[in-house]
């Protein structure tokens, strides 16, 4: 049925349609919203047989769903940002246990200097930590991938990150198409565990493993993922199939068979760049976009293929790798190993900046002319940055770097963007 | 002097039952141990890797049969990272005859809280008003009074159907002897190391966790030590007739990190009590309900002069003045939970 | 593509009524999005939300720079937000105020836009008359409708019962009913001016 609400409540009500069993916890901005719904659809009775616990901590939120998890208990959980760093113990101790936990990620950008507004610094962070991770694109096909994750966590045993944009998707208010119950029941069979807590068949969960067998597990857990990348477009098609629409996937292109230039992208910033290319398209450039929907496991051989035939590659991202430049363009990089083509890393949006349509053709044209530096920061305010440095060589006590740039940025609050 | 025996018309009086025991063979089959059994669960069954004489290794097995026996075997146990996971869990061998789970260092009382919520919802898909497995949640001091503190106290303050048990061993163990916030005053660990003008341990007494648990009004608060296996498992049996959050703080001493002998385990956790360094006791909804007596007081020296890490107290180098404050600590706990009566053999 | 800016200040419903705006596009069959500017909104700070809306997908996420549409909540903003930043040169603009823009100091506006699609309405007041609350985001709402005719007072209706209940959902209402009738009035006269 289609209805227009916020992104957030759309999640709650896929989270909702796939019957959790447990759900737990606790509030961070701006994942806030997708719980404060679930936890009144629970209280209400509108989804039944379900526990809402409230935790203290988000280390305590993923820490209950192990618990649940590993007792057979359908399990979901979501986080952002600093909460997701804070639990990040937990985060890994899920997959290394093989519990296939479904959690969103609000993606927000991490402190400090804290920052409420999106990117994709904390999913990012946790890249290695062995969950599946699946970024949305829009509201609607955030709402489809939760319904996906939990058969995907659940066939492999493994647990699913679905990251959508911070406040550009959680809090936009935008149609979406919500399935029914029944669709959904046939879609995302019961959940049953490949390990449970159970007394009538005691298993000890979570031994120590040392040097002789430690590697080994970690191969499997590789392995597993691997799996996931014939699953992850399975899942995907049988989706379509039922459901009559696209959701998912490993990757996704857009205009990418002729291009010359294809950008890459994850997230919600692969709309305004789809409208970009059209722009661009209709001045005779040819230019397309590839959305990697699946950042791990990473689909190394779908995005060489998508990539291959192009010329420029502009790796678009929301993250940044202090030292060294892109996250994502690393796995790109990685994926066109020994083709000759000229490779773009642009950092943007970082902390709420606002990606415009603009600013992206602007530098896509500069990636074009070849005038593009390897890594840019996109929309960078050098007169703060320069202003900053220079204070800096100037005096040894030059203060707390944030507040020096905030004054140095003058009032905000009169301007629009 | 001779050994007379007493008069005949004079009755026996058998309050030497217990760990002062005259034997499990002279009670009632009912009035038994759980340990006494053949029919025990062996919970933490043999084989295990826990040092000669760890009071832990005891303590587990004492509570975690008690719970066993008080839910018919119905019982899953979540447990944090420390010595009695290392030792019982080595790859791929487990001694642990229940369902069982190890998470993490400091989330044991949340896992339990997952663990419990999946059970409540699996009992009413079956129809059922509440499940008939009931979950445990241990871990050692460290795990509890230290960095699993945020979780236990979420998991109280949320009064989720969870027994969490303490063993109490006042350090770091499984890491080599480290100082946690149980540790007590004046006591040497590896991060408080004996030297210079306050050798030992300086800070007050140790995180009072029974007391903290209390604060929370949670149904049931209880010590006990493995000195006192009837009271634990008495313990144990009432916290597993009841349900919300529970709390058992269980005394158990380490050869190892305390310098002591193996042998000394259930004596130094009796002294611990006779003392009155550490009170035994139960509480409900934050008042406390029952309170062991000491039988034979004795000063703290008896107990701390067995154990190396308080070595540095005695001697011609010795430390009165944290001597006597350990006394006067062991004496506020005596008038504070009225450890002293006239049943006590002074 | 139609793009709505809305400024106000929190507490005033600003984020509200622009959702409110995307269900009564919605309602009329089209593509809406809705969205905040995104801050640690306060009682009191300015605030801005956006809507778009269109016949298919919309794609872009980019806050809205070049606004067809500006409605202001509270006129106290005029002189500290540059809320006119990017308007296109036919927009639109609808300002809470009982106060006309010559009087409201905004006599380069009246002189750079079109002037009969320019307007304020008193909507603080008509929501005090009819909600008991100074919540002008329902009222604006149906004076935009009538302002443009982009949406109807119908839709506009659904949309406040949608996100309201019961007698404040119908209070506003009537509060968006006189905004409208209001505005009507007020562009008649432009248009004989």
């Amino acid at each position: 049925m289609l209805r227009q609400m916020e992104g957030s409540r759309a999640v709650a009500e896929a989270v909702a349609l796939c019957r959790p069993e447990v759900i737990c916890a606790y509030p961070i901005s701006p994942q806030t919203h997708i719980v404060e719904g679930l936890g009144e659809m629970v209280k209400s009775g509108q989804v039944a047989d379900c526990e809402f616990i409230n935790v203290e901590s988000e280390f305590a939120a993923m820490s209950v769903a192990i618990g649940s998890s590993a007792t057979g208990a359908r399990t979901y959980t979501a986080t952002a940002s600093q909460g997701l760093l804070f639990m990040a113990e937990a985060v890994y101790n899920a997959s290394g246990l093989g519990l296939p936990i479904v959690m969103t990620i609000a993606n927000r950008a991490i402190g400090a200097p804290i920052n409420i507004w999106n990117d994709h610094s904390d999913s990012m962070s946790q890249r290695d930590c062995g969950w599946i991770q699946l970024f949305a694109e829009s509201n609607q096909e955030a709402l489809d991938l939760h319904i996906q994750a939990f058969k995907l966590a659940e066939e492999l045993s493994m647990p699913v990150m679905v990251c959508m944009d911070g406040f550009i998707l959680t809090h936009a208010y935008e149609r979406v198409d919500i399935p029914k119950q029944a669709e959904v029941d046939a879609f995302l069979p019961p959940y049953e565990p490949r390990q449970v807590l159970d007394p009538a068949e005691p298993v000890s969960i979570g031994a120590m493993v040392g040097p002789e067998a430690f590697m080994e597990v970690r191969y499997l857990a590789h392995a597993k993922q691997l799996t996931a990348l014939d699953v992850i477009p399975r899942i995907s098609e049988e989706f379509a199939d039922r459901f009559g629409r696209a959701s998912g996937g490993l990757v996704r292109g857009y205009l990418t068979a002729d291009a010359d230039t294809i950008v890459v992208a994850l997230g919600s910033v692969i709309g305004t760049l789809k409208d970009t290319i059209d722009d661009m398209r209709a001045d005779g450039i040819r230019i397309g976009v590839l959305g990697i929907q699946s950042f791990r496991p990473f689909p190394l051989a779908a995005v060489r293929t998508a990539l291959q035939h192009a010329t420029n590659v502009v790796v678009l991202e929301k993250s940044f790798c202090v030292g060294l430049g892109g996250v994502v363009s690393t796995d790109v990089r990685l994926a066109l190993s020994g083709l000759q083509l000229h490779g773009y890393t642009v950092v943007a949006g970082l902390g709420g900046r606002a990606i415009t349509k603009a600013s992206l053709q602007r530098t896509l044209r500069e990636a074009i002319a070849g005038t593009l530096q390897p890594l840019t920061f996109m929309d960078l305010d050098w007169r703060i940055v320069n202003r900053q440095l220079a204070r800096e060589a100037q005096m040894r006590r030059s203060g707390p770097i944030a507040e020096s740039l905030l004054r140095d940025v003058g009032p905000i609050a009169a301007k629009v963007i | 002097m001779s050994n007379e025996r007493a008069s005949s018309a004079a009755p026996v009086k058998f309050y030497q039952t217990g760990t002062f025991t005259v034997g499990n063979r002279l009670l009632d089959a009912q009035q038994r141990s759980v340990q006494a059994s053949t029919e025990r669960n062996n919970s933490l069954t043999s084989g295990h890797r826990a040092c000669q004489g760890c009071g832990e290794a005891l303590g587990a097995r004492y509570a975690i049969d008690a719970a066993m026996r008080a839910t018919n075997g119905q019982l899953i146990a979540a447990n944090a990272t420390g010595c009695l996971e290392v030792f019982s869990t080595p790859y791929p061998e487990t001694s642990w005859q229940l369902p069982w789970l190890h998470s993490l260092f400091g989330n044991a009382a949340a896992v339990g809280t997952g663990i419990a919520a999946a059970l409540r919802v699996k009992a009413r898909k079956a129809g059922l008003a509440q499940s008939a497995v009931r979950v445990i949640a241990q871990g050692g001091d460290g795990g509890t009074t230290d960095i699993g503190f945020g979780c236990l106290s979420g998991m109280f303050e949320r009064n989720d159907d969870v027994l969490y048990i303490c063993y109490d061993n006042e350090a770091y163990m499984n890491t080599g002897v480290q100082r946690s916030s149980a540790t007590p005053f004046a006591a040497r660990t590896n991060t408080t190391m004996a030297v210079g003008p306050r050798p030992g341990e300086e800070a007050g007494q140790g995180k009072n966790l029974p007391r903290i648990a209390m604060a929370h009004e949670i149904p049931y608060v209880a010590t006990a030590t493995v000195a006192d296996l009837r009271d634990l498992e008495a313990k144990v049996e009432k916290a597993m007739g009841m349900h919300g959050a529970r709390y058992l703080h269980i005394l158990v001493p380490c050869p190892l990190g305390w310098g002591a002998a193996s042998c000394d385990t259930i004596k130094l956790a009796r002294l611990a009590r006779e003392t009155g360094i550490f009170p035994v006791f139960e509480a409900e909804r934050g008042e406390v309900t029952q309170v062991t007596r000491i039988r034979h007081h004795v000063p703290v020296e008896e107990y701390l002069k067995p154990q190396k890490r308080f070595a540095h107290l005695f001697g011609p180098k010795g430390h009165p003045d944290m001597l006597a404050q350990i006394q006067a600590q062991a004496d506020r706990n005596i008038r504070r939970y009225g450890l002293l009566d006239q049943e006590t053999v002074a | 593509m139609l793009q709505i800016r809305i400024h106000g200040r929190g507490g005033q419903g600003v984020v509200t009524a622009a959702e409110m705006l995307s269900i009564a596009a919605f309602e009329q069959g089209r593509h809406a999005q809705a969205f905040p500017s995104f801050g640690s909104e306060r009682t009191g700070a300015p605030v801005i939300a956006y809507c778009r809306i269109d016949d298919q997908e919309i794609r872009l996420r980019e806050p809205i720079l070049a606004p067809d549409v500006l409605i202001v909540q509270d006129p106290t903003l005029l002189h500290q937000v540059d809320v006119f930043q990017g308007l296109q040169p036919d927009g639109y603009v609808l300002i809470n105020s009982k106060r006309s823009f010559h009087d409201l100091g905004l006599a380069d506006i009246e002189a750079r836009f079109r002037h009969e699609r320019l307007v304020t309405v008193p909507a603080t007041e008509i929501a005090l008359k009819h909600v008991g609350r100074p919540l002008p985001n329902a009222v604006l709402l149906g004076g935009f409708a009538a302002l443009s005719g982009l949406i109807t007072l119908e839709a506009v209706d659904h949309a406040i019962r949608t996100k309201l209940s019961g007698k404040v959902a119908e209070n506003n209402v009537a509060a968006a009913a006189e905004a409208f009738a209001f505005i009507q009035r007020e562009m008649e006269e432009l248009s004989h001016a």
